[in-house]
């Protein structure tokens, strides 16, 4: 299991630190626990969309009669049932969406960009009229040529996605429309200098598929809006602010009437920050007069959701003998899918954050192709380019015969650094990272036959941003903490954990809940490795709150000034030496006399949480070639963490094995497949193969604590880090496995068979 | 087309439900039953996510087609506790944090108990095989192993036998 470094705690903790039993636990093992699908409303009825077959094509003419006069069919809707939003910037986090373009891939208006592009959609009273209704709508396309490939979008005599993209961020102007929404740059030095000063120089062209989030639950919800405008919302998301607030610009409402209730989460990684169903299902709701409940299959999940982007990566490096790296170079082509957006710009500024490089160069470009548009994957866009990167540096250790993790460290970024993104790093974990992995007897453990051994660090921001929570006491002296933030992989767990500690209360005395918009104070969504971070800061204060309110009731109650009340565990204790004889007050006997002094206790706090500590990881990855099959198989693998203080650290553990895992399927056999017309040839768990738990092996976590002086207790992100050097790190194994460098991924049987023949 | 009409015994309780031919036993159990513990994740076998126990042997309840339940037992997620005691696998998936959505998490643990009525102490490389049709995007199976393997030793321990079935 895992092993927490011996460092001296910053304070000592009672809850914090521990691992429990989640509060939501009982309700996930015995199946009780209600996701998006699991929801029914009476009189309810079932959407269906209608979807492109086409990769690119213009939409001539939509004829729903047919559909329409199936018995049982209640509404049929296309994009003339939407309003037609004029392209407006909306800040979500961690990435900007373009309203206009949310609306567009909810529902196309004059063409469909991918194949699954939403047409039309239908509500029946069965699922399986809908579907045959479905069918029976007749769309007249004109079938336009469509590109998919990144490099081969950006040619300029490339098929256009959209008539009017411009890319911006050209020193000039350009002239002519490009499928290039943006150029995106960072630069520090003097290149040129940098690379003359090298005595070794490495350069590569990296290239990964698209990979999706792979969630196991599907995109679902249930949706009703009454006639006087009223909307109620059930469903899956990451955020169910987010959901109001895309539903009332797509549809045009007002948030106040709509209330959306997150149901539980069957997963996200980043694929459900984002709406595909919801305002659609309030559209059919609005023709239908009845709730309608909207469940995608598995095959609608891979070709109209997320995936994150194919990109190819060019890394140029420059380093003298001793290892230090003079000079960098890094380009990044990143698929955006049918609308901008891709995650280049984060992809830019995580490629070098680990490096303390004088002179660098990066430039980003985010492309428009006919694929689904991508949606945010865990750490959206670093584990790409550090793919590309740690590949690079791997392959200058071997040439300059050094230790991979003695070349990191001796160009390590610390405390006082400024990183290629800005700004200079404080309080951060990185160095310890690479000594625990060196540390570590996996580096040292002999390797077998056909074995290689991958090391390989990545970085990633984490967010802290805006959240609403509230605790209220009973009373009964127990507490229950409210907040807005969806719970994917245990959050419940530490936000109670945290208004615990605070109160001095067991663990089993808090009961946390997520609410409604209507419920509590707006938050935005889980995502950025936020939540334990910015809304438990949120819990922590709100509770904070508490305390002081206990603490002036107890010195009502006891007539004594508050400066003569301490709060210690879950108590008010007197300090007034006068009354030396007065028992202290527990936070159940102050309840019980709540009405007397001031009425039920509580506390809300709403915040924009700053100073989110970021991330960083190393791993050491062994792999297993079998040369007669090129079948790729991890047999041990390590992954050191900087995770500032682990709240809870089994579920801290949890989201590095887990990040791990699928930066491993990501490595080895997770892709996109398209055929010549643009259609997706591998929309299903068979084809599209994500890490069965017999591919691989236990996955051993390395906590590092070094605390966020921002966080009550310390804590920074723990979520995204993790993906971010698997790739590299399986990668550099494998290359180092059969000796030959692997630059595409995945790292499939064929591809190793192809590159171990050609040897 | 005229609806089936289908007698089963779901989780030691008859069951009786109407069924259109092409229904999958999935779609009878969460929405004739109501019993939405069994999840939807691929329909097509691939996920694991909607295991059930038929007539002691582990399937994906989606290539099932309603009709074949007629006559025969049925376990679910729903039926794995017994009274207000959890059984030993689903206490040592909350003790590991074998968990993180949970969405999984019904399919996998009744997939580990039909494991263990076969064979009540697997080795790593077993468990990880038999498990092996049941995705998990969250948690790279670590903790999920290891909470099979110790559920596994206390019931050896404690002489549960798995294999009896309601």
């Amino acid at each position: 299991m895992s092993e927490v470094l011996d460092r001296p705690p910053a304070a000592e903790f009672t809850v914090v630190g521990t691992r429990p039993v989640r509060p939501d636990g009982v309700d996930k093992v015995t199946g009780k626990a209600a996701y998006g699908a699991d929801f029914a409303m009476p009189g309810m009825v079932h959407g269906k969309i209608k979807r492109s077959p086409h990769a690119h094509a213009r939409i001539l003419a939509i004829d729903t009669r047919k559909a329409q006069a199936l018995a049982g069919v209640k509404a049929v809707v296309t994009a003339a049932d939407f309003p037609d939003l004029a392209s407006e910037e909306y800040e979500a986090g961690e990435s900007a969406a373009n309203l206009r373009d949310i609306s567009l891939n909810c529902m196309a208006r004059a063409k469909a960009l991918y194949e699954g592009h939403a047409v039309a959609a239908v509500a029946a009273v069965s699922p399986e009229i809908a579907q045959e209704a479905v069918d029976l709508i007749e769309v007249k396309y004109e079938v336009l040529p469509h590109v998919i490939d990144v490099e081969a979008a950006m040619a300029p005599d490339a098929p256009l996605l959209h008539a009017h993209m411009f890319t911006k961020g050209l020193e000039q102007p350009p002239e002519k429309p490009s499928n290039i929404a943006r150029r995106n740059g960072l630069s520090r030095g003097d290149l040129a200098a940098g690379f003359a000063a090298a005595d070794t120089i490495i350069e590569r062209r990296y290239v990964t598929p698209a990979a999706h989030q792979g969630y196991i639950e599907p995109h679902a919800c249930v949706a009703v809006m009454a006639p006087d405008g009223q909307c109620q919302v059930w469903s899956s998301s990451q955020g169910q602010f987010m959901v109001r607030t895309y539903c009332a610009k797509v549809l045009g409402l007002t948030s106040s009437d709509i209330r959306v209730t997150p149901a539980e989460i069957g997963g996200g990684f980043g694929g459900k920050t984002t709406v595909y169903l919801e305002p659609v299902a309030l559209a059919l709701s609005r023709k239908s007069g009845a709730p309608v409940k909207m469940v995608m299959s598995r095959d609608e999940v891979f070709r109209a959701t997320g995936p994150t982007s194919a990109a190819v990566v060019e890394v140029k490096l420059g380093a003298k003998s001793d290892g230090t790296i003079t000079a960098a170079e890094v380009v990044l082509k990143y698929q955006a899918g049918a609308f901008e957006g891709s995650p280049v710009g984060a992809g830019s500024m995580t490629a070098l954050a680990c490096y303390d490089i004088e002179n660098f160069q990066i430039t980003g470009y985010d492309v428009v192709t006919n694929t689904p548009k991508t949606a945010a994957y865990r750490a959206p866009g670093a584990p790409i380019s550090a793919f590309a990167v740690e590949s690079a540096v791997d392959e200058l250790a071997l040439a300059l015969d050094i230790d991979p993790i003695a070349l990191r460290l001796k160009n390590a970024v610390r405390d006082g650094v400024k990183a290629a993104y800005g700004p200079t790093y404080r309080n951060i974990g990185y160095v310890e990272t690479l000594e625990a992995i060196a540390d570590h007897p996996h580096y040292r453990a002999p390797l077998g036959p056909n074995q290689g051994r991958g090391v390989a660090v990545g970085f990633w921001f984490n967010v802290g941003g805006e959240s609403t929570a509230a605790v209220h006491v009973g009373e009964d002296g127990t507490a229950v903490v409210v907040t807005g933030n969806p719970d994917i992989g245990g959050s419940r767990a530490s936000m109670a954990m945290m208004a615990a500690e605070t109160l001095g209360l067991p663990i089993e005395k808090v009961r946390p809940i997520v609410a409604d918009t209507a419920a509590i104070g707006f938050s935005m969504l889980t995502g950025g490795s936020r939540t334990t971070f910015a809304t438990g800061m949120a819990v922590t204060q709100a509770a904070q709150k508490i305390v002081a309110d206990l603490k002036r009731r107890a010195a009502q109650l006891w007539s004594v000034g508050e400066d003569r009340v301490e709060w210690r565990d879950g108590r008010a204790i007197c300090l007034d030496p006068a009354k030396a004889d007065v028992a202290p007050l527990t936070l159940a006997a102050i309840a019980a006399q709540s009405a007397r002094t001031g009425g039920p206790i509580g506390a809300q706090v709403s915040l924009t949480a700053q100073g989110a500590g970021p991330g960083f990881a190393a791993h050491i990855c062994d792999v297993e070639v079998d040369p007669e099959t090129g079948f790729a198989s991890v047999v041990r693998y390590t992954a050191a963490q900087d995770v500032g203080k682990a709240i809870h650290p089994a579920y801290v553990e949890g989201q590095i094995q887990g990040g791990v895992a699928q930066g491993i399927g990501w490595a080895l056999n997770e892709e996109y497949i398209f055929d010549a017309d643009g259609r997706m040839e591998n929309p299903g768990f068979l084809d599209y193969r994500m890490p069965v738990a017999s591919d691989l092996p236990m996955i051993e976590p390395i906590l590092i604590e070094v605390a966020n002086p921002r966080h009550p207790f310390g804590a920074k992100g723990v979520g995204e880090a993790p993906i971010v050097p698997p790739l590299a790190a399986v990668a550099n194994a494998v290359s180092r496995a059969i000796g030959v460098r692997m630059a595409t991924l995945p790292l499939s049987p064929p591809r190793l068979r192809a590159a171990i023949d050609a040897k | 087309m005229s609806k089936r009409h289908v007698n089963a015994i779901v989780n030691g309780d008859p069951a009786e439900f109407l069924t259109e031919p092409g229904r999958t036993l999935l779609d009878a159990l969460r929405d004739d039953l109501g019993l939405t513990g069994s999840k939807e994740g691929c329909g097509s076998g691939d996920c694991g996510a909607c295991s059930v126990i038929l007539d002691g042997r582990l399937v994906c309840s989606c290539l099932v087609l309603a009709a074949e339940a007629e006559g025969r037992r049925i376990e679910t997620i729903e039926g794995m506790a017994e009274g207000g005691a959890l059984h030993p696998l689903q206490q040592k998936f909350l003790d590991h944090a074998a968990l993180q959505c949970g969405y999984c998490t019904p399919g996998l643990l009744v997939a580990a108990k039909a494991l263990l009525a076969v064979n009540p102490d697997p080795t790593e490389s077993e468990t990880r095989y038999w498990l092996a049709g049941n995705l998990c995007r969250c948690t790279g199976y670590d903790k999920v192993i290891r909470a099979v393997m110790d559920a596994a030793a206390d019931m050896r321990q404690a002489g549960v036998s798995s294999a009896r079935v309601s």
